[in-house]
């Protein structure tokens, strides 16, 4: 399936990207991390400690643990900082 | 309800004034945030979002505020982009019949606007560029709403 998945903040420099997208064969929010992580260091680089990464489906903040079903967008970020 | 992001300033007079309207009106209080100089070094600050689920995010929370407290308004308004030292980053507004709900909702919207709404800033002083990190205590903020 093919997915749009977003980067935020220092993700995104990370990364070096602030969209793409992905066809993956993933169930979950959590696979889709692990499939973005053995595809190159930076990928690995970004989500290295996921306590400080947060996500979102189709723009609601979900648990990683979440199946992503017919969700069109993931979005990865760190912890949000408004106000 | 007005809920709005943008990168343009704001003005503050006339957002409260919008919110003084109707005769029922006891209670206007407003919350303004402004960009500060961290240690007198810094240029400007970067405010990122998320197109389309900042809008969504402070417009439920928004909602969850008028649902909580007989409110006569909501305000909230966040800013974009780089912001120089003083500039106002963004305001809540609540209004009411008594003080007591306008005080608590604005308390409320500034919780969780802190850690639910899809904003990250960047300080960029003249040593370098780094991102702000959220507080434990910005979470944990929250608790003392989820009775």
């Amino acid at each position: 399936m093919k997915i749009q998945v977003l980067y935020f903040a220092w993700l995104r420099e990370r990364i070096g990207l602030g969209r793409e997208d992905v066809d993956t064969e993933a169930a979950t929010i959590a696979e889709l991390v692990e499939e973005l992580r053995a595809r190159e260091d930076r990928y690995a680089a970004a989500f290295s400690d996921m306590t400080t990464v947060r996500a979102a489906l189709d723009q609601e903040l979900v648990a990683l643990d979440t199946p992503l079903g017919q969700a069109r967008e993931v979005a990865f970020f760190p912890p949000m900082t408004g106000g | 309800m007005r809920v709005v992001v943008t990168d343009a300033d704001f003005d503050l007079k006339t957002e409260v004034e919008a919110l003084e309207e109707g005769a029922d009106t006891g209670a206007v209080v407003t919350f303004t945030g402004r960009v500060r100089d961290v240690a007198g070094g810094l240029r400007h600050m970067e405010i990122e979002h998320y197109p389309g689920m900042t809008e969504r995010a402070l417009t439920t929370i928004a909602e969850q505020a008028a649902d909580r407290w007989p409110l006569s308004g909501v305000t909230v308004i966040h800013r974009h982009g780089a912001l120089e030292p003083g500039a106002r980053i963004m305001m809540v507004a609540t209004a009411s019949r008594h003080r007591d709900a306008a005080f608590a909702a604005a308390e409320f919207l500034m919780d969780y606007l802190k850690s639910r709404a899809p904003f990250w800033k960047k300080e960029v002083t003249s040593d370098g560029a780094d991102w702000v990190a959220s507080k434990e205590s910005d979470e944990a903020a929250l608790s003392r709403w989820s009775d």
